[in-house]
């Protein structure tokens, strides 16, 4: 699982049947000091995010097909919760 | 789950079983502003609708066979969606943190 930043919405009209009626997202991945890092991911929102939000994302296939009760399941990149604060210690 | 341009197709006639039917198109990976990034891949085409020119949905790895009408088939790279539309947030949405990030100073090391 990683912390990152939604920073687009994506739309497909053609696509598998995993994939009906769910929302996609793109998310770039958050170093530790919380800045973008150009690494990403297309992700299936299960959390009601939108752009600019900070979220935690997981990208599994076995997690993704549990969260969305697919069996089989072609969806890795799921946002799984909201992050309100992060405190590192050192 | 990543962009990737279509740029081809790859046709072959023997495949291993359940596999057949299966098209297979030559894709460019793409980074999150559209730039080809690494090397082309071949991509087993899960949405049997994409074609040469097209901003394609991919998933790699154990999923990707996921995607395919026979599950358990060799295939570590699957179109599962075209996409007609991507919208980027640039604006101070993107640029302000929504969470509360409490990084330490760094210490001095003596």
């Amino acid at each position: 699982m990683y912390i990152g930043k939604v920073i687009g919405t994506v739309v497909s009209t053609i696509k598998i049947s995993h994939l009906d009626g769910r929302k996609l997202l793109l998310v770039d991945q958050l170093d530790l000091e919380g800045n973008e890092t150009g690494t990403y991911d297309i992700a299936v929102d299960v959390v009601q995010a939108g752009p600019g939000d900070t979220v935690l994302v997981i990208d599994e296939g076995n997690g993704a097909r549990q969260i969305l009760k697919l069996d089989p399941g072609a969806i890795r990149a799921v946002i799984v919760g909201i992050v309100d604060q992060v405190a590192l210690g050192r | 789950m990543k962009f990737a341009r279509v740029h081809g197709t790859v046709v072959a006639t023997q495949k291993y079983e359940g596999l057949e039917g299966v098209k297979f198109l030559v894709v460019q990976p793409l980074d999150e502003d559209l730039r080809p990034v690494g090397r082309p891949q071949i991509a087993a085409d899960a949405t049997a609708q994409a074609g040469p020119g097209e901003l394609v949905l991919v998933v790699g790895s154990r999923e990707a066979a996921q995607a395919m009408p026979v599950v358990f088939v060799p295939v570590d790279l699957a179109i599962t969606g075209i996409i007609d539309e991507v919208e980027v947030e640039r604006g101070p949405r993107r640029t302000q943190p929504t969470a509360v990030w409490h990084v330490p100073p760094a210490e001095d090391e003596d």
